[in-house]
């Protein structure tokens, strides 16, 4: 576990720096009074990363827990539908809460516990988030309370029971539109007030240092895993590797590994899938990396969709969990630097995948995880019907069952 | 910083603390708010801290983000271009002359988006005297501090900031030093927080510039307390919530300016 949170001194790809930027992105862009609690944050994160009991702990709970390490299942079905050669599928659907977002809140939890926090915090756009950190919450007998905005309270109804059912406290944020990012700004708000006796548990790699790293940390186990697996099936040649963006945890934690383990010449292509919602186009989406400018928000400098003042925009996804105007710092980085490629899905193209993944093979993705499914079509006309494609199914489809009724799909 | 001449620490008294009042640039709407200032200047406010608008506004409370919003949503929109521009009209021509000193509270990103060495050049030719950028701490304020020569940029300090911190805080503070009364959001709060005064002490041991006291002063009594123990007192929600009306700031502001006097004067 230690060699994957640990990067090695002999790597090309080293971001962050110190001060947690990776090129101009990324830093600390906050209110004082939460300055020293990322400090001790920061620090007490280096600290574990060197202790073995904590890197120990965080293996076997993904283990013997979660139930990792996650299959990485040939979907010869689906690659014969989309026309490609094979095309592998990385399970985070089939995660103990559903979803990846559950290895970041065992490692980020792990961490308030060591750092003598009893109360955790959250964000939470699909409840995906919510519903990992009130498990490990209640796993580890800590308080929990949730922020959720009102509109995303309405389209995930089922996991905002589960969460009240974990003993979590769900709390409501109406401002805005009522989703993530107001969610994220209601969560921080709160952390500055209760700073001294809570830790906030960021669900995505996002945020000021040292989140975006720590949670990249955290999820990297999903691309580690993955180039094992690899192996093991003797998968010699892989042509790309695809997953979803919304604050960008499930996709950094897939492709960090494979930029730090794989030599430039030697890599997939990359890919990230942002939301394009209605088209990119049409001023309704969440495509921050392909249609926004640098700025500041949430305490960190990153692509941002904004206006002319400076204003945040309203993101618009059918997805929730990919609704945000910003990404996390990295994949501005890596958009800049040319290293991961990213482009938009509209919300017709995601249920469409959505609804060929369930017919082709038998497994129901989230919503989100089917922006990334969306690619695969693309894919084979630009790679060829012989190409060999990985997919990060970030998570499994069951909260989205309304949405995609709503939409139409199985009549 | 002490050594460069300061408009912000000018205009604290000897005698008495000062009474910086914050009001939202364009709330309800540009003329009402600039009726306001000229209101809370002519009440007897030392310094005025004019808030810009600003979508996510993460330091601020409900009343404070309720005006931005109300100011950002009015047709042709209020940013910081235009809170610059009322800043400008506000001081005169004659910026030495006889309104208060203007601080700016704005958030990051309007700077940046602006382009920060504009940004600098428009505040010097409106004549603001400084400014306070909740989200920008000393670490992260390098790139503005290379272009705002003639502009104080205060920075803010907090219960929770230790002694090291406080150093830096106060080290690269211009103007005067922002101290944040209590963890959270601006708003009124019902009692001063206990600890106040050994937080103002731990902020004086490393400067000479004067500490200005804000977030949850909002009645004559808190101002009269805080006023015995800072060199400055900060008001905002309760002044915006009365910003629709400039004779309810007037009053306000007036009454708040007896009370950091105390029997002194
Ligand atoms: C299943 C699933 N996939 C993806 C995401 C997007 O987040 P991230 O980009 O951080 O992986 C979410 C967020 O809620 C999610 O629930």
């Amino acid at each position: 576990m230690s060699d994957v949170l640990l990067p090695s001194a002999e790597l090309a790809y080293s971001a962050p720096d110190a001060a947690g930027f990776y090129g101009p992105y990324g830093g600390t862009f906050v209110p004082e009074t939460v300055v020293p609690a990322l400090a001790e944050l920061a620090a007490a994160y280096e600290q574990a990363l060197a202790d073995p009991a904590f890197t120990e702990e965080f293996a076997y709970l993904l283990r013997d827990y979660v139930g990792r390490p996650s299959p990485l299942y040939r979907a010869d079905r689906l690659a014969e539908a989309v026309g490609l050669g094979a095309v592998y599928l990385k399970r985070e659907d089939l995660n103990h809460t559903g979803a990846h977002k559950v290895n970041n809140t065992i490692g980020q939890c792990l961490l308030a516990r060591r750092m003598g926090k009893k109360r955790v915090i959250a964000e939470t756009g699909a409840g995906q988030h919510g519903v990992a950190t009130a498990t490990i919450a209640a796993l580890m007998g800590m308080e929990c309370a949730i922020f959720m905005g009102t509109e995303d309270i309405r389209r995930q109804a089922l996991n905002v029971y589960k969460m009240r059912l974990l003993g979590a406290e769900v709390i409501p944020v109406a401002d805005g539109t009522g989703t993530l990012a107001d969610a994220v700004t209601a969560a921080l708000r709160h952390w500055v007030e209760r700073v001294e006796d809570t830790f906030y548990v960021i669900g995505s790699a996002l945020g000021p240092h040292p989140y975006p790293r720590m949670v990249r940390d955290f999820q990297s186990v999903i691309g580690t895993e993955a180039l094992a697996q690899l192996e093991e099936k003797g998968v010699g040649h892989l042509d790309a590797v695809i997953a979803c963006i919304g604050g960008g945890s499930n996709a950094i934690g897939t492709f960090y590994p494979f930029l730090s383990a794989l030599p430039a010449d030697q890599r997939p292509l990359l890919v990230g899938a942002e939301a394009a919602g209605l088209g990119l186009e049409s001023g309704r989406h969440g495509a921050a990396l392909t249609k926004g400018s640098p700025g500041v928000l949430h305490g960190f400098y990153s692509y941002l969709l904004q206006d002319d003042a400076g204003n945040p925009l309203e993101a618009y996804s059918i997805s929730a969990g990919l609704d945000y105007p910003g990404v996390g710092p990295e994949h501005s980085y890596l958009k800049d630097e040319g290293l991961v490629r990213y482009e938009g899905v509209t919300d017709a193209e995601a249920l469409a995948a959505f609804a060929l993944l369930t017919r082709t093979e038998g497994i129901i993705p989230a919503i989100e995880s089917s922006h990334a499914l969306a690619l695969l079509p693309r894919l084979a006309a630009e790679l060829g019907s012989e190409a060999v494609v990985m997919v990060t199914v970030s998570g499994r489809g069951d909260k989205d069952m309304d949405i995609v009724r709503e939409a139409g799909l199985g009549g | 910083m002490g050594d460069t001449p300061s408009r912000l620490a000018d205009a604290f008294p000897a005698d008495r603390a000062a009474l910086i009042t914050y009001l939202m640039a364009g709330y309800p709407d540009r003329a009402t708010s600039l009726a306001s200032l000229r209101a809370a200047a002519g009440a007897g406010a030392d310094v005025i801290e004019l808030g810009v608008p600003y979508g996510d506004p993460l330091a601020d409370g409900p009343v404070i983000a309720e005006a931005a919003k109300v100011a950002r949503e009015q047709s042709g929109g209020f940013g910081l271009a235009e809170s610059i521009a009322l800043a400008a009209e506000f001081i005169g021509p004659d910026e030495a002359g006889a309104m208060p000193p203007v601080v700016l509270m704005t958030y990051l990103n309007p700077m940046m988006r602006f382009g920060l060495p504009g940004a600098a050049d428009e505040m010097r030719r409106a004549g603001v005297a400084g400014v306070i950028v909740p989200d920008m701490p000393p670490e992260a304020a390098r790139a503005w501090l290379t272009v705002s020569s003639g502009i104080d940029t205060v920075f803010l300090a907090a219960p929770t900031s230790t002694d090291e911190r406080l150093a830096v805080v106060a080290g690269a503070s211009g103007g005067f030093v922002y101290c944040v009364s209590s963890t959270g959001v601006t708003g009124e709060r019902a009692e001063i927080a206990s600890g106040l005064g050994e937080l103002v002490g731990r902020i004086r041991a490393h400067t000479a510039l004067p500490v200005a006291v804000g977030f949850g002063v909002s009645t004559p009594e808190q101002a009269a307390e805080v006023a015995r123990i800072a060199d400055g007192v900060i008001v905002g929600s309760a002044i915006v919530k009365r910003q629709r009306d400039a004779a309810a700031v007037a009053e306000l502001v007036g009454e708040l300016r007896s009370a950091v006097g105390g029997g002194e004067a």
